[in-house]
Order: structure tokens, then sequence, then C-alpha cells
């Protein structure tokens, strides 16, 4: 019977099965970050226990670091007296428990998504988990990979293993060719709006077409990423040439190991004929750019459209639509274009790296920002996006612009760090969510591509990319 | 058997979508602690003012619209909401949170997948009904506060004298909350079958047991 690239990798990973319930899953790859393993830590001294396997563990400290740090800054340094508790709190659980930490200091440091793959510490075929939702990032490479809690965390770190049930399976096939100006983060903006943020709830979505196949891993990875705000917890894509290029590139496997692995990698893909539960066909070629405009990711509209009123819509999702307006500060008459902006945010696990710092370079190359933006950042996602864009002299051009150029980390994707906005101010975002508050409190967010972001900070408005 | 009856004032949410960053806002993710969050819960909407982790709900300026600042909802046990609740981040702070308010269950249309299991890690029974039932239930709770009662055994939810609706909810992690079972241990049950897998795994793909950076 042929089967699908999640089932696949379900039954290679199943320990232990339990049709009506739960089953046991082996996980060969655990990050960790300072935010959500403090409590898991606890967890195993209390009950007197070792993480079951070290080198299966990752850990670097992401969410709540400052991204202005410069050469001497270590953990001492971090001025919130709360956040430095976190950020020690993780080197010493790495120190004691013996895991493998790229701390504060270290030149590879990164946002945990974007510094795993780069370092090799993805694999195809892996089953990958950290406690953070955007793990679902690293089902690019053909990984069952997807966000979990700090109890299961606790419970991956003392058993190697999580107990859950099996998901759907639901495909999402991108045929055709962008316009100008469209880039990965637009369409999976686009397939959001379209089926909502609860549209993949209860399934693994597998990204397949013409377009995945010609995409770069890092278009890839930025479509698994935001997976999880269509709902789905598990996103992920067949592993082809792309892949296996860029694992050659990435992983310091020798020669010998690499074939061995390469032979059973070539069929982590999904069988022809296998069953999918739900199937959506999106043609790329007519997706415009997107741009959010409300405080959920599915209230996203073309750069250009007019932002939805009440109109057919039913009474609870008017209650939902009054309520966001009332937040992002938008009257009826509006489109996205009359909106002025404040603040400019170029980062996050969703859009830190290269191709995304390339594509942002090439709109700001030779210009400068908007006198009406008060602020504008560029947060590489890594120690190594940081050095090679370094070397490419994008830093150079965004400084000239007027950027900001900072030191890796979550940043201004979510409020927990010095970056954030402050009440009311508008920011064009290139991060993942655009909640109440999630970039500070009272803040309005709205999500869009690199190209887009840069182009809001030479203007001061939403415009045209074509 | 412990646990098995939840009954309490139900608290509603008209709205879709509640994501985990309105359940608890980042910045009290900062704590390395696994409770006192309840002060923290639904922060955005409940407070004027911003907080810190250091204060308290007494130390803040209340939003006295806000239905949990009202009586009798102070002591809610029983949150109604409707799609999607519990979407976004991984942070299980949100369920410590509801769990540290009070909150014992969890009504809802759907739930955000991650939400929805951290609840049983942590005594938050989520219940799942359709968007008929869900409506329904909001029509009885807008004219005055009510009580439901569920049963966990049962896995029913009664309300308005005798009406009641069933729910399903998989016996192995309701038996979680009905027995306060923790994870770890039942797994370590299995220890010799995660051995012999690994052992077999790290001969099948060798790779990914010999690897450093």
């Amino acid at each position: 019977m042929p089967v699908t690239l999640y089932d696949k990798l379900w039954d290679e990973h199943l320990v232990q099965t339990d049709d009506t319930n739960e089953s046991l899953i082996y996980i060969d790859r655990h990050y960790l970050h300072e935010v959500t393993s403090p409590q898991a830590f606890e967890g195993l001294r209390h009950k007197q226990l070792k993480p079951w396997r070290l080198d299966a563990n990752v850990a670097t400290p992401d969410h709540n670091v400052p991204t202005d740090r410069g050469n001497t800054f270590d953990a001492a340094s971090i001025k919130d007296e709360v956040a430095k508790i976190q950020v020690v709190e993780l080197d010493k659980n790495c120190n004691n428990f013996g895991i493998h930490q790229f701390d504060i200091t270290s030149n590879k440091q990164g946002i945990v998504h974007v510094m795993g793959p780069e370092l090799g510490y993805t694999l195809p075929g892996m089953t990958i988990v950290c406690g953070d939702s955007h793990t679902s990032t690293h089902g690019a490479f053909g990984c069952l990979a997807m966000g979990i809690g700090t109890s299961e965390v606790e419970h991956v770190l003392a058993t190697q293993c999580l107990k859950i049930t099996k998901l759907k399976n639901m495909q999402v096939n991108f045929n055709g060719h962008p316009q100008r100006g469209v880039t990965s983060k637009d369409i999976v903006l686009h397939l959001i709006k379209l089926i909502g943020t609860a549209g993949g709830a209860g399934h693994a979505i597998e990204f397949s077409g013409s377009y995945i196949s010609s995409a770069s891993m890092e278009s890839r990875m930025t479509i698994c990423n935001m997976a999880i705000e269509a709902g789905a917890k598990v996103g992920l894509a067949g592993v082809d040439a792309t892949t296996l290029d860029y694992v050659k590139k990435h992983s310091n496997l020798s020669d010998s190991m690499f074939s061995k692995a390469n032979e059973y990698w070539q069929t982590l893909k999904s069988d022809p004929d296998a069953n999918f539960d739900q199937t959506i066909d999106i043609n790329v070629s007519n997706i415009r750019p997107q741009v959010t405009w409300g405080t959920s990711p599915e209230m996203t509209i073309d750069f250009d459209a007019d932002i939805p009123s009440q109109g057919d819509i039913d009474e609870v999702n008017h209650e939902n639509l009054l309520l966001a307006k009332a937040y992002m500060g938008l009257d009826e008459s509006k489109t996205l274009q009359d909106l002025s902006f404040d603040r400019i945010f170029i980062g996050s696990c969703t859009n830190s790296r290269m191709e995304d710092l390339r594509d942002a370079a090439s709109v700001v190359k030779g210009k400068k920002i908007s006198k009406d933006i008060t602020e504008a950042i560029v947060v590489p996602g890594s120690g190594m996006v940081k050095a090679q864009a370094e070397e490419e002299g994008l830093d150079k051009i965004f400084v000239d612009a007027g950027f900001l150029w900072r030191d890796p980390g979550c940043s201004m994707c979510l409020g927990m760090n010095p970056d954030q906005l402050k009440p009311y101010e508008r920011c064009a975002s290139t991060s993942n969510r655009n909640f109440e508050g999630r970039q500070g409190n009272l803040g309005r967010t709205h999500l869009m591509s690199p190209l887009m972001a840069a182009l809001t900070a030479v203007n001061g408005k939403i415009t045209d990319p074509s | 058997m412990i646990n098995s009856i939840i009954t309490g004032i139900v608290a509603t949410f008209n709205r879709d979508n509640i994501d985990t960053d309105q359940i608890i806002p980042t910045e009290y993710l900062k704590s390395i602690k696994k409770f006192g969050f309840g002060d923290f819960l639904f922060d955005g909407w409940r407070y004027l003012d911003e907080g810190r982790l250091d204060m308290t709900a007494d130390d803040r300026s209340k939003n006295h619209d806000f239905i949990l600042n009202k009586e009798p909802f102070t002591n809610a046990k029983i949150l109604l909401t409707r799609d999607n609740f519990g979407c976004g981040s991984s942070r299980e702070h949100a369920v410590w949170a509801l769990r540290d308010f009070g909150f014992k269950a969890v009504i809802a249309s759907s739930f955000g997948d991650i939400f929805y299991n951290n609840c049983f890690k942590n005594s938050v029974l989520p219940i799942k009904l359709t968007k008929e039932e869900v409506n329904h239930l909001f029509e009885i709770s807008s004219l005055s506060p009510v009580s439901f009662e569920i049963d966990l055994l049962k896995k029913d939810l009664k309300f308005d004298g005798n009406y009641s609706y069933s729910f399903d909810v998989k016996d192995s992690l309701l038996d979680r909350i009905i027995n306060n079972l923790d994870d770890v241990d039942i797994t370590l049950e299995h220890k010799n079958h995660i051995e012999a897998f690994e052992q077999k795994r790290r001969h099948q793909r060798p790779w990914l047991f010999d690897y450093s950076n």
C-alpha cells in the first residue's frame, strides 16, 4: 500500500503502539532553549533522573537574549535580572547534566531553528522536538518535527520518547511560478488566509508540488515554519536533491557515512498515490504579495486590497473582526497602503536566513529608510548568518540605509527581550505572529515578507513590490 | 478514584482563536517555576497597566469590564469559548496559568493541538463539543451566571437541570487527570522496549549516533 512521508516517519520511530490511545515515538534530536526548559530540568532533578541520551540534545539561548551585545557580552551582562536568571539557569543545567550548548558567548549561537540545520544537527528522517511551536521548521528536511510543552521536554529528556497520538495527513500542492515580488512568506500567508489558523489542526501538512521542488531549503523552512500558524504542529516536505545538497554542505558526516545515509534518505518522500485525508491545490502564479491586517495570521489580504469590513459574516466572526480592528487602530475606510509605520523588524525563525537578508538588502541598497520610521532593525538568525552577511557586505547596505544591525536572537518576534514595540506603534514585521501584544504591550504587528518589510522601511508605507 | 467530577461557575469568552500569548503574555515566561501564574492569566485583557513577574493581582489596575474581574466569575472553574482555543505558541505556562487561577475544564469547538496535549499533563480537562452544542451553551450562559457539572467517568457534561452533552476523549489521557498520573513514570515502565528499539536503531541508522559539531 502506498504510504505518506509522515506515515513512513511515524512507523520508523514507533517504539510501542496503542491504536486507541497514545503511542511511544522515539526522538532522534531534541533542541532546548532557556525559556521552556528550566522546569523540565527541575523535574529530572526531583525524580533523580539523568537525560536518557546526552548526544541527542543540543541547546542555545535565543528567546530572551538582548540583540545589541557586541564582543565582550556574556550572560552576566544581561540587564533584565529575570531574563538573566533564565539564561544562567540554562548554562547551569547544560553544565550539570552534560548537554552540549552554544551559549550566549558562542559565535554559533542563534535562533534554535536557524542554528540547528546550519550546523547539521537536523538530518533527514529524524524525529525532532523542541519546547517551541516553530519546531515544524525542520520538517523541510523530511523530518517529523514538532513543538512540545515543558512536561514533554522533561519526558523526552528522561525517556528519549514522546507519548503521542498519530495525526491525519494533509497535502498542500503548490504549483506554478510566483510573480515578481512574491516569496515563500507570501505563499504560506496565502495558505493560512485560505484555510484559517485552525485549518490544519489534527493534521501533518506535507508541502509538495512544482513550486516546492524548485524552492530553496530556506524557502521550504519558511513554509514549514508557519505550518503551526495554519493549525498544524507538523509541516514537512519530501527529500530531494536540494535537501541532500544542503545536508552535504552543512553536516560533518564522513563521506562513507553520508553515502550510507543517502540511500535511506532517498526514500523519504510520499509514495505516488499515497492517500491523504485532505488535499489542497494552490496555483502560486496567482498569489500576490500578502500582508496581515489583524491580530491573527489568518487575517491576511493582498497588500493593496481593502481591509475587510462587517458584511456577510456571521456573529462570532463579526465580533472577532471588530475586536481586531479596534486593537489595530483601523477604521472602516482604510486600506493597508494608507497606514504609516513606526518600526521595521527583519528577523525571526521564519525570516532571518541568508535568502531573507539578501532579499531585503536588494531593496534597500543605495536608499535611506523613511524619516517616519523611528527604528528599523535587522537581526540575523544565527552567528553563521551574521558572519556570512557581513562577508557579503549586507550589514553595510543595511547600516548605510539607516537600519540597526544586531546580534542573533528571537528579538522582536516576541516581547521577551529589550526589542519591543511601544504601545500603539505600528510595525512591519517578517515574524510569524500578529497576536495582540506579541511584539510588546498594545503594539500593532503587520506580518509580511522581508522584501515587503524592507520596502516599507524605505517608503514608510506599504507599496507595490513588483 | 479521585478527581472524577468537576463542578463550578462557567466564564464565557465569545471569540475564536484565543492564542496562548493572550492566555499568558511572554513577559511571564521568564519564570523558572511551574506554579504562580494565576495572577497573570489573560493579563492583557484583565489589567489596564503593564505587569511584571514580581507583581500580584493586588498591585495592578484592573479592567472591571473583564469577566474574570466580576463576581461570581472570580471563582470560575469552567471556561467556555469558541474555535481553536490555545492556538499559537507551545508554552505550557498557558495551562499553568489556567490551572493556577482555578480552572478545571475548558469547553471549546476546537483546540490548538499542542495546548490540548499540555492540558492533560496538568489536570485541566479540555472538552471538544460541536459548534452547535457550543452555541447552545453560550445561549444558556448569556442570561445569568450558570454552573455545569462534568463527569469524567461518564464523559458527560450536565447543564440547565437535566440536560447533558456527552464528549469524547481518549481514555489514557483522561486517566492521567482522574488518577493524577505522571507520564515519565508510566513510560519508564517500558524502559526495556525503548532500550531494545534504540539498540536496533543504532545499528540501522548509525549516522544518527555518530555526530558532533
